[in-house]
């Protein structure tokens, strides 16, 4: 039996939902530009400051990401959710957590890795985000 | 606008599955004892492979001696008894503590100091030195009283005549003494500070040269390898030789980790150190080493390990540096955290009369556990012979659980090596059978 509750759901994101998936961006850009700084002065508190960076981005992309997939599995109907921006987000995540794993290595250990993979990051949070408001746009209540 | 969270599911596992693949790397268990150890390349999964302790009572079991000795706890209920000094009358000193206070820098250091804790034992370290006596000599130590208090962090002791010299994690400090004293007669003189902007490897060791004018202090680096910067490393990792009249100083021996114990060769007067090498290079690397220390010498840290093979996790290197490293005496195994070390003596029997008995507190960054032991290191014409030998074991038992971990040992020249337990927070006592007159049968 198909049970329609009569709500109306209008397209997009929840302006909270935009926030911690916008917030990835200047996070995860953080932690490579504190890689950069790392990488040309061998200053350790830049490779402290890319590390947290990343957690940070990790924090706010779990969010942005719960309430993606909390929305692909129990919108009805579906039509508002961008499956596309949903595999960005997790992709971006899963790679973001993988680079906080190589940033707690000690000291030059994390590179090159720590830095290839926080361009990486960038550009995923970076897509995943234009896509999120571009497919789904802001100011909805998904 | 189609949606299949499905896909995006799937590959979230299939990411993680690969993820915690690539730490699972088993390295065969390589012979690494001696002067030649092998040396598997470096190797460091996604995670740092970490086998935590799992603290148990001892009950009714104790540790495993040889044939022909005994074993029994001549003082427990301690406050993280670290080592152990043998006074002239036969009075045990014990400093207890526990030191550290550096801050945690990155998210994994919140992480793994949570992990690590949960290998050693909740009690507070008690910051001051407790005194056993043995008044009849039957091996019961019938007084257990505190000799002072207040210290911060007190770890290496050492006797020059009538001063009692302690190094606590800041300074280095003294106290007036005199035989049969069971309490310290005043507040301690420091002597001189001790580096400790702050204390990542925060144990002070010390040992009187034979002569008694100088002090050598082991001062622990203040990083597993610089990821705290290299400003913190200026006067840490190495070993001091100090005045003991003046408190003047100068560094005796540089790049050596974490110099854990230190202690006077009798016959030659020589320093010896084991020193804890550093982790995360893999199950196999880095050998923990027992050495002489050479005056001026340069043992690698950072730059370098077991003499000139570079750890590349150090920026700016230094090429320079590495071609003067000296390659240690005799390796004792990776993360076996060696941190006891005394000469013995013929009161301990032929088998270990000529050589060195080493305390090991246990690994952690090692999937199978090694350490949790005291071995002995045998020598001949004053040089390390062969392979160590288990003296005590049995404080990692086969259940898994850990009972004690070994820290500091002293030979008794009544005949017995005494060894500090800081997860039971004990004393343990090993003498030959025989030795004691309440342990001799009667006829």
């Amino acid at each position: 039996m198909i049970v329609n509750d009569g709500r109306v759901h209008p397209p997009g994101l929840h302006p909270f939902h935009g926030i911690l998936l916008a917030a990835t961006v200047p996070l995860f850009l953080g932690g490579l530009l504190s890689d950069l700084a790392y990488a040309s002065s061998y200053q350790i508190q830049w490779s402290n400051f890319a590390s947290w960076l990343i957690v940070g981005g990790l924090v706010f992309g779990s969010g942005a990401l719960l309430w993606a997939l909390a929305n692909l599995i129990f919108a009805r109907p579906r039509r508002n959710y961008s499956s596309l921006y949903t595999a960005l987000l997790a992709t971006t995540w899963v790679l973001g957590l993988f680079n906080s794993l190589i940033h707690a290595k000690d000291a030059w250990a994390t590179m090159p890795a720590g830095l290839v993979l926080s361009v990486i990051v960038v550009l995923l949070a970076c897509a995943s985000t234009w896509v999120g408001f571009v497919k789904c746009g802001p100011g909805g209540r998904g | 606008m189609n949606c299949f969270p499905l896909d995006a599911r799937l590959f979230a596992t299939v990411a993680l599955a690969g993820l915690l693949g690539a730490c699972n790397g088993e390295a065969p268990n390589a012979q690494q004892y001696g002067s030649n150890p092998e040396l598997p390349p470096p190797e460091r999964g996604v995670l740092p492979t970490m086998t935590i302790a799992q603290p148990a009572a001892w009950g009714d079991q104790q540790p495993t001696v040889p044939e022909g000795f005994t074993i029994s706890a001549i003082a427990t209920n301690l406050q993280i008894p670290r080592q152990i000094l043998i006074l002239p009358n036969g009075d045990i000193l014990v400093a207890e503590g526990k030191g550290g206070s550096a801050p945690a820098l990155k998210p994994k250091d919140v992480i793994a100091g949570y992990i690590k804790s949960k290998g050693t034992t909740p009690v507070k370290g008690g910051d001051r030195l407790t005194l056993l006596r043995d008044a009849d000599g039957d091996g019961v130590y019938e007084l257990q009283t505190v000799f002072a208090s207040n210290l911060n962090a007190p770890y290496g002791l050492a006797l020059i005549d009538n001063r009692l010299y302690v190094a606590n994690q800041d300074a280095l400090v003294r106290f007036d003494y005199r035989e049969g004293q069971t309490e310290a007669s005043g507040p301690s003189v420091k002597v001189t500070d001790l580096p400790s902007l702050f204390n990542h490897h925060w144990t002070k060791a010390l040992a009187a040269s034979a002569d008694g004018r100088f002090l050598y202090v082991g001062i622990g680096s203040n990083s597993n390898i610089t990821e705290r910067g290299m400003e913190a490393e200026v006067g840490r990792a190495m070993i001091w030789e100090v005045d003991a009249r003046t408190g003047a100083h100068r560094p005796y021996a540089t790049g050596l980790r974490n110099p854990t114990a230190l202690t006077i060769q009798p016959e030659t007067g020589q320093l010896w150190a084991v020193v804890n090498e550093r982790d995360e290079l893999g199950d196999d690397l880095v050998p923990d080493y027992l050495t002489s220390v050479k005056d001026g010498g340069f043992y690698g840290w950072p730059y370098s390990y077991w003499g000139k093979n570079v750890d590349d996790r150090v920026r700016p290197q230094d090429p320079q540096k590495v071609a003067s490293a000296i390659t240690p005496d005799y390796a004792l195994g990776s993360h076996v955290a060696a941190l006891g070390l005394d000469f013995s003596d013929s009161v301990m029997g032929a088998d270990f009369a000529e050589g060195v008995f080493i305390g090991e507190h246990g690994s952690w960054n090692r999937k199978t556990p090694v350490g949790y032991k005291v071995v002995f290191v045998p020598f001949r014409e004053g040089r390390p012979a062969g392979d160590p030998v288990d003296f005590v074991t049995g404080f990692r038992g086969t259940d898994g659980k850990t009972r004690g971990r070994p820290v500091g040992v002293a030979v008794d020249p009544r005949g017995a090596l005494i060894v500090a337990d800081d997860l039971s927070n004990s004393i343990w006592r090993v003498a030959p059978k025989g030795a004691n007159p309440t342990e001799k049968k009667p006829d």
